[in-house]
């Protein structure tokens, strides 16, 4: 099984995002990045399916050079090589831009499987894989939440629906699966797959040398902090204040006791 | 040009979202001056559809249609939307529309918003999206006003559908060129705990902020003292802490306690849709921004750390 896994490289959940009265991101030097967290399960799966059925997993992610710590961490929990799509303004693109030029850097290698994160925890397109499987004329399942190879040409997988039901489904190979958190236990990087990884071949393609062009088709005019709906009462004051008067809501306001 | 609600239903009843869409549609239909055409895949929502202000409804009954099948359902939305001009596509962002509009998306080369909020008009169509976490908004542009929109639960109200009449026409497609490349299978449910948090009272529901499972006690105490039941956010139980049978969301619970002290939890709209009915809610939460005060009646930017023993401790001395 040869498999592509997509990992995306985004600002960290518990980061303070702000913008400015003109639509940019005003802290953008302070925030933590890290890898997206459901491309952190799509990879522990690809490495899960690989280690049972034999195989290569090629991590790949679109963006400047700061995307390097991602594929380097894909390297050291177990993927045999990266590629880095190498363009400047990533977040310009939108879900298609991105996908085609995903197409463009992989389409030469002989796939059975794109595995990647449902949604990213940045822009939440939810778009990517199945994007991808229709341009490159795969079979795709979305919010998997396990898989199983059947044969050489079909996997099933377990599929997650709303409200906690599941559903079965079996897929031609090659395909694309977008996977769910909670799949599996996504491995930490020994200190031994820190070292190989040095070792592992991270191939370059720039946007340039794809000839790819954005297309921006849909396209994000502005940004801003939400508005509030709803009349929040704000409780502050030392530990014990709040506490006290959170007592006092209990009782009087809420009347839960 | 004009405007196309595709209607999710099933078993014969229409989708929620897809309602709230209809909605959607209405306004947009008025604002752009488009007619709002719906295309359903059966004949029982077809015919509710009958009652609403639509300027066409397209109904096209096969068997092939009846199970979800994501590309059976683009061969066939390709063939509607070029019988119809469709411009603008409209959909509920459910499980099924995030699964089968990309597919169409990039084989129409025409962009997909998905998960948008609502829409404004003034000066330019802009579509509305909630992006990092729901801490930020964007207004999105679409080329030539000529795309797939998918809007989120609760961005428009069923109950504000503007009722009228319209006739069903009923539409043949061709699906003999449909693969069988995705084979869906049976639907079923995990073995279900006793726990039944739709009826409890209280819930003291622990999300990421909890930082590991040996903190978990310290939101057990304060469940204990208060005599509630204890939820979590999905990070948490994909992480293991705590059984699915806890898990408050989309892909969980929806609750509707009389108070819902959320510990550290962001607020994300998949777990909002699981508990933004309950009749109180008390967020605690570090971050000013979190999205979870968006809903909170009560809010307490602090370390949940610092507040919870404290407040079990005045609650066990009561
Ligand atoms: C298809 C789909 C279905 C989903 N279904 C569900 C679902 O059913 N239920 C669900 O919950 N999610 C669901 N999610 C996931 C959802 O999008 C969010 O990722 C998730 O709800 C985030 O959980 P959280 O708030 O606990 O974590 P985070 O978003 O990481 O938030 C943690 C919060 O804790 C705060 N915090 C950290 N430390 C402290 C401290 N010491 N004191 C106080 N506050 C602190 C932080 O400020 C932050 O706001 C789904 C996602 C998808 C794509």
């Amino acid at each position: 099984m040869k498999i592509v896994v997509l990992v995306k490289q985004v600002f960290d959940k518990d980061s303070n995002i702000n913008v400015s009265g003109d639509g940019v991101l005003t802290n953008r030097e302070d925030l933590t990045l890290s890898t997206n967290e459901s491309d952190a399960y799509a990879l522990e799966e690809a490495l899960q399916i690989k280690e049972k059925n034999g195989g290569e997993v090629i991590v790949v992610s679109v963006g400047n050079d700061s995307v390097l710590t991602v594929i380097k961490d894909g390297l050291a929990k177990g993927a045999d090589r990266g590629l880095h799509v190498k363009i400047d303004n990533e977040e310009s693109l939108d879900a298609l831009d991105l996908a085609k030029l995903i197409h463009a850097s992989i389409k030469d290698e002989n796939i059975d499987m794109v595995l990647s994160g449902l949604q990213s925890d940045d822009k939440g397109n939810g778009q990517t894989g199945i994007l991808l499987a229709e341009l490159m004329n795969l079979s795709h399942a979305s919010l998997v939440m396990g898989t199983e190879i059947q044969d050489d040409n079909s996997i099933r997988v377990k599929r997650e629906l709303e409200g906690g039901w599941f559903q079965w489904t079996d897929l031609s190979l090659p395909t694309s699966l977008t996977i769910q958190s909670g799949i599996n236990k996504p491995r930490y990087s020994s200190l031994r797959g820190i070292m190989m990884m040095k070792k592992k071949p991270i191939d370059v393609k720039s946007a340039e040398d794809l000839g790819f062009t954005a297309l921006q088709k849909s396209k994000v005019m502005k940004m801003y902090i939400p508005e509030k709906t709803k009349e929040t009462v704000y409780i502050e004051g030392s530990v014990n204040e709040i506490v006290d008067q959170l007592m006092d809501k209990f009782a009087n306001e809420i009347k839960i006791f | 040009m004009s405007i196309l609600v595709f209607i999710q239903q099933e078993n014969g009843k229409i989708n929620r979202l897809s309602l709230e869409a209809i909605t959607g549609a209405q306004q947009l239909g008025a604002k752009l001056n488009q007619p709002v055409t719906a295309c359903v895949f059966d004949e029982n929502s077809a015919n509710e559809l009958k009652s609403y202000k639509l300027d066409k409804i397209v109904c096209i009954n096969d068997s092939q249609l009846v199970e979800y099948n994501p590309i059976t359902f683009a061969n066939v939305m390709e063939q509607i939307i070029s019988n119809e001009n469709s411009t603008l596509i409209i959909a509920g962002h459910t499980y099924e529309a995030r699964d089968w509009i990309p597919r169409l998306s990039a084989r129409l080369d025409l962009p997909f918003v998905s998960d948008c909020t609502g829409f404004k008009t003034d000066p330019n169509f802009v579509v509305i999206r909630s992006i990092y976490q729901g801490k930020i908004s964007s207004d999105v542009s679409i080329e030539n006003n000529n795309g797939f929109i998918s809007f989120q639960s609760g961005s428009f109200r069923a109950d504000e559908i503007q009722v009228g009449s319209c006739e069903v026409i009923q539409v043949s497609v061709d699906l003999s060129q449909s693969t069988d490349l995705v084979r869906p299978g049976e639907k079923f449910q995990e073995a279900t705990g006793a726990v039944d948090l739709s009826r409890a009272k209280i819930i003291v529901s622990v999300g990421r902020g909890i930082g590991k499972e040996e903190n978990l006690p310290i939101a057990e105490e304060l469940a204990k003292s208060l005599n509630a039941e204890i939820g979590a956010s999905r990070p948490v139980v994909d992480y293991g802490w705590l059984p699915h049978e806890r898990q408050v969301g989309s892909s969980g619970q929806t609750v509707i306690p009389k108070m819902y002290l959320a510990l550290g939890i962001s607020g994300a709209v998949q777990h909002q849709v699981g508990m933004k009915g309950s009749d109180c809610i008390v967020a605690i939460n570090k971050d000013p921004n979190a999205p979870i005060f968006e809903i909170a009646d009560y809010g307490i930017v602090e370390d949940l750390f610092e507040i919870v023993p404290k407040l079990t401790e005045k609650l066990n001395a009561r």
